[in-house]
């Protein structure tokens, strides 16, 4: 086991070190998912519902594999979701996640994409609706390895604050060694839309009705890629955006 | 339906209505006109409970309950629709589920029976087929990408499934063409001429007036009501300019 990380690594700066210390013992190691060439993976990852949740993935995609990953990042006091994702030729990655909480509750998605040869893409979109004194972060590092040229690489990144309390950190950070690349990257933090809140209510919403609809509003699309059966998700965020939004 | 008496509002501190006092009847439609500045928007806004809009005097009853007393989806509830000078854009939330929500919401809190699925897209066809929209726009975010004169049909629909007592539209014929400020008359006439509902409409100029013929016209200068009369004095301000009718 190794020793529990401080703040002072990039990777947990905003972390919440206590929380994490409380499973830090028994965290299982990161887990291993390789999709073999041309082959797709799709994962919905939903919270478990415990207090503190700390989700490690290590994933690797072959030739032309493509990733599909879900993710509703929830957890009441403590929940991490941190990807490490190495493409190789023409793979085609792609995270949908969501933070969403209130009170004190940290919540962050930390991941590490290595485009270590051409022509591979990498799509992440992340939402953070954070209320009380909640913090939702997105720390996303892309490696271009120089074998990566045509690499197409894409982080978009919003955030809504709820209360004045709420924190959103956002943390692209790119390293490229190719010179025919494209990455792209975005990232917005705001509040509710005033004039929307108003033709809300003036059409017979009250308060909270309002703000859970115009958050849904906010996440919509991230689910949409989905194929099959959702396995809830939708539903369980709109649960959560209803409860941050009381 | 409608009475407001001495009423005064600010805006940032700033007076903009002082001592507005105007009543409308049940079963009646008035108009108000004005130059820009006049406070016809504030009006609306504080006639509605828009945030930032203070009223510092003044009284208005509204189907004899205290307007004041009530936050602004209970003023929906209680019957009153707001129409949109500049309707909002909502992303991410379809016209469908927007208009559902805000419906059964006011139904509940009178009391009444919500809507199921498939009684609401009923309704809604019919009162897009009403205003000559397709139906199929309310199945796209609200107001996204919709042009002027769609904004303002959409409010009319909007209306019509909401099926208010009393409507107070600001403005509801600016930046429409020929056809659809037809349209939009025909569905105010539609919708609101009836003996129990009231309608308070919120103008500019007096083309719309040719479509919806008011009971009284009034004109708002600088805060005040400074003359009524019948369907005729919109045609004198018409000819003449605010500057001469309000002297």
């Amino acid at each position: 086991m190794t020793a529990l990380p401080t703040r002072k690594l990039e990777a947990y700066r905003y972390a919440d070190i206590d929380a994490l210390a409380s499973v830090w013992s028994e965290l299982a190691p990161a887990e291993r998912v390789g999709i073999a060439a041309q082959q797709k993976l799709q994962q919905i990852w939903l919270p478990n519902g415990d207090e503190v949740e700390v989700r490690r993935v290590e994933m690797t995609l072959q030739t032309g594999a493509i990733a599909r990953i879900f993710a509703l990042n929830n957890a009441a006091r403590y929940g991490r979701i941190e990807l490490d994702v190495t493409m190789h030729d023409g793979a085609d990655f792609a995270l949908y996640g969501a933070n969403i909480g209130g009170s004190n509750s940290t919540l962050e998605i930390v991941t590490t994409l290595r485009h270590i040869a051409p022509g591979a893409t990498s799509r992440q979109t992340v939402r953070s609706v954070l209320g009380g004194k909640a913090t939702g972060s997105f720390l996303g590092r892309i490696e271009v390895a120089r074998e990566g040229q045509q690499t197409d690489a894409e982080q978009s990144v919003k955030a809504m604050l709820l209360d004045r309390g709420a924190t959103a950190n956002a943390k692209p950070e790119l390293e490229i060694f190719a010179d025919d690349v494209k990455c792209a990257h975005g990232a917005t933090v705001g509040e509710l839309d005033r004039n929307q809140l108003f033709y809300a209510a003036a059409r017979g919403l009250g308060p909270v009705a309002a703000r859970a609809l115009l958050l849904e509003g906010f996440v919509a699309g991230l689910w949409d890629d989905i194929e099959g059966d959702d396995l809830g998700i939708a539903e369980l965020a709109r649960e959560a955006l209803r409860k941050v939004a009381a | 339906m409608l009475k407001i008496e001495d009423l005064h509002a600010t805006v940032a501190g700033k007076p903009i209505l002082n001592g507005l006092t105007l009543t409308v009847p049940t079963g009646e439609i008035h108009a108000i006109m004005g130059p820009n500045g006049a406070g016809k928007s504030t009006l609306a806004y504080v006639l509605g409970g828009r945030p930032g809009y203070e009223v510092t005097e003044g009284s208005v009853t509204f189907d004899g309950r205290d307007l004041f007393a009530m936050e602004p989806h209970e003023r929906a509830a209680a019957g009153m629709f707001l129409g949109f000078q500049y309707p909002v854009e909502i992303p991410g939330v379809s016209y469908l589920q927007f208009l559902r929500e805000s419906l059964n919401s006011q139904l509940r809190a009178r009391g009444e029976k919500e809507l199921s699925g498939a009684e609401f897209i009923r309704l809604s066809k019919d009162k897009a087929a009403l205003l000559g929209m397709d139906a199929e726009m309310l199945k796209r975010p609200v107001n996204v990408g919709f042009s002027g004169g769609e904004k303002k049909r959409a409010e009319m629909v909007q209306m019509g499934i909401m099926d208010p007592k009393l409507a107070i539209l600001d403005e509801t014929d600016s930046g429409l063409d020929i056809d659809a400020l037809k349209a939009v008359g025909a569905g105010i006439n539609a919708i609101m001429r009836d003996p129990q509902k009231s309608v308070l409409l919120i103008t500019h100029y007096q083309r719309l007036l040719d479509y919806v013929t008011p009971d009284q016209v009034h004109v708002l200068s600088k805060g005040r009501i400074v003359r009524s009369g019948g369907p005729e004095l919109a045609h004198e301000l018409e000819r003449e300019g605010y500057a001469e009718a309000a002297a």
